[in-house]
Formats: structure tokens, sequence, C-alpha cells
């Protein structure tokens, strides 16, 4: 397959995976007005990966649209870095993990801008605005937490030691990311780092947390090698369009 | 203020529609200081294209006329049709009285 379907994919999907894993919360957030807070988050990400696999699909040019894509695909398929589709945990968990991905979106979106692909250029300035909300929202609740009660901080300090690893995967480029960079279609995501480090600085500093030391630790979902969660996530979230193909609201 | 420490406080929310001139009461929500208040006042009541600004202000800053007095308060004002300006004609330069 092309591989510019499969940079797209990557973005495509940690944004369906990291919004379905946010629709858990709903109902179950601390507060109602959270509540409301994290599934506006959520349905954001569904609608930049509806526009995503829609592209992706063209790209593809095998008749797959949208629904195909997210739900009739097998696990190995998916290609989100494997971070986005590990169980919420807690609340603390829960927020650093959205700071971490909007924080990179954020820095992804603004070099999409020059994207030679119009369509994911377009996407790309449409979701900033979104990802930028979500950071500020999210690092606000790092903030509160990191520099809460002892243990608030404790449950903050956790969640980034759990978390960390799995950012490295972010940053591991591949043959994708050599050739989406050459063909001008995105920025290789190793060239986003320095700018992702920067994004966190404040935040971290406020929240009295420090990016932890590297690790030889690489997961490999953006090669489609999930977790032991995926195929939990998966069977919930296709269980209605397989059991219902075409089924409409 | 409440020095019950097992609830946040409470604010009311005022929303600026695009069109709007003024900003309109539409609720009330709870959060632990200002800036989570306006994070808040966002998410749940200008999710459906609603608001082109949101002022938040604490509860218990308001202070309000009291229910008993209606009485006294407004129903003086009933009878007196001639405090409306109905009786002057408006230039045409003049907008939203």
């Amino acid at each position: 397959m092309d591989k510019r379907i499969y940079y797209v994919l990557r973005i495509a999907d940690a944004c369906l995976i990291h919004g379905q894993r946010l629709g858990e919360w709903c109902g179950h957030a601390p507060i109602v007005e959270e509540d409301i807070a994290l599934t506006n988050v959520a349905l954001d990400h569904i609608g930049q990966a509806r526009a995503l696999l829609t592209l992706a699909g063209e790209l593809e040019g095998r008749g797959r649209d949208e629904d195909a894509l997210a739900f009739l695909r097998q696990e190995r398929e998916y290609r989100n870095p494997t971070m986005l589709e590990l169980p919420n945990g807690d609340f603390a968990r829960t927020v650093l993990r959205v700071f971490l991905w909007a924080s990179f979106m954020k820095v992804l979106c603004k070099a999409l801008a020059t994207s030679t692909n119009a369509q994911l250029s377009a996407i790309a300035a449409k979701s900033l605005k979104e990802v930028r909300y979500h950071q500020q929202h999210s690092g606000d609740w790092v903030v509160r937490l990191g520099d809460g009660t002892e243990e608030s901080a404790r449950r903050m300090s956790d969640a980034l030691a759990l978390l960390w690893p799995y950012a490295a995967e972010w940053f591991a480029d591949d043959d994708i990311d050599r050739d989406a960079q050459a063909s001008g279609l995105g920025p290789a995501w190793s060239t986003l780092e320095s700018d992702w480090m920067a994004e966190l600085q404040p935040v971290f500093e406020a929240a009295k947390l420090s990016p932890l030391a590297d690790t030889p630790f690489r997961t490999t979902g953006k090669r489609g090698v999930h977790s032991e969660h995926m195929g939990y996530l998966l069977a919930e979230m296709q269980t209605l369009p397989r059991a219902f193909p075409g089924a409409v609201w | 203020m409440s020095t019950d420490r097992t609830e946040w406080p409470l604010w009311e929310v005022f929303v600026r529609s695009k069109s709007g001139l003024d900003h309109k009461h539409c609720g009330s929500l709870h959060a632990s200081d200002a800036a989570m208040a306006i994070q808040m006042a966002r998410d749940v009541y200008t999710r459906r294209q609603e608001g082109a600004s949101v002022w938040v202000v604490r509860s218990d800053q308001i202070v309000a006329s009291d229910p008993d007095t209606k009485d006294m308060f407004f129903e003086p004002a009933e009878d007196k049709v001639y405090r409306h300006p109905t009786f002057y004609k408006l230039p045409a330069d003049v907008d939203h009285m």
C-alpha cells in the first residue's frame, strides 16, 4: 500500500482510538462540567478522524469510506501509536495523555499547513483550533493536579512515569516518515520533538513535573503491532457496525 | 464566602451570542476558580455555537432583590404608562433603543 496512506492513517487512527477512549468517560467524570468537557474533546477527535479516514480512503482508491476504515479493519491495520490505546486509568492519567497528545497535534497541525496535499492542510488548519483548546484545558488540569495535594501530585507523577516511555514511539522515524518528508506530504515526526518539548515545558514547570530519561522501550502501534488492550477496545468499538452492517441512526 | 470545602463554588454564566449586543444569563456551574469557570462555561454552554463571549460571576457576589418586596418594588410602575418613551418620534439614526 502507498506509504502516504499509512502516514494519514497514523494520525487518523490516533484521533479515532483516543476519541474512543475518552468517550469511555461519558457519565463517569468527577464532575458533570468535566464530563461534558471530556466528551467535547472526544467528539473533536472523532471529527478529526472522520475527515482523515475519508482522505485515507480516497488516497487508497478502493472505495473504502470513513466507516469502512473505522469499523471494518483488523487490529493489525490500525496505525495509531500505542499510547493512545492504553486504558484511561485514573483522571490524572487521562488528562496527562490528552495534554501530551494535544501538544503533539498542535505542532503537527502547524507543520501540516504547508502540506502538498491541500485536503490534509485544510483538515490540519481546522484541527489546530480544536487541539489548542484541548491543550489548554488538559494543561490546566495537569498543573492543578501536579501542583495540588499530596495525593494528586502522586497520581500525576505516576501517570507521567507510565505514559512517558510510550511517547518515544512518536519520534522514532521509519520509511513512512521519510517518504512523507521527502514528498512534502507532512513532516517526519522526529522533526517535531523539540517543538513538542517546548510546548510541554511551561506546563511541566508549573506542575512540578520533569520529562523522564529516554529508555530503550519502543512501542510499535504505528506499524500495526499493538498492545494487549487494543483487541478489547476494537471489539467494543466495532460490535455494532459488524452486527448490523450499514446501520444508521 | 462559604467555608464548606466539600463542594466547589457556584458561578453564574452569561453568554453573548454572535449577533447579540448583550451578555444573557444562561445558567450556572461549579468550578474551583475563575479560570476553571470560564473553561467549563465554554464547554457546558457554548458547545452548540451559542457564544462569541462568556462572562462568569461568583453566584455569591450577586446581590438580588428580595422576592417578598415585589409589591413595593415593582407593582407601583404598572400604571405609569407615561414613563414609556412612546410619545416621542425617534430620529432614524438612533439604533438599539
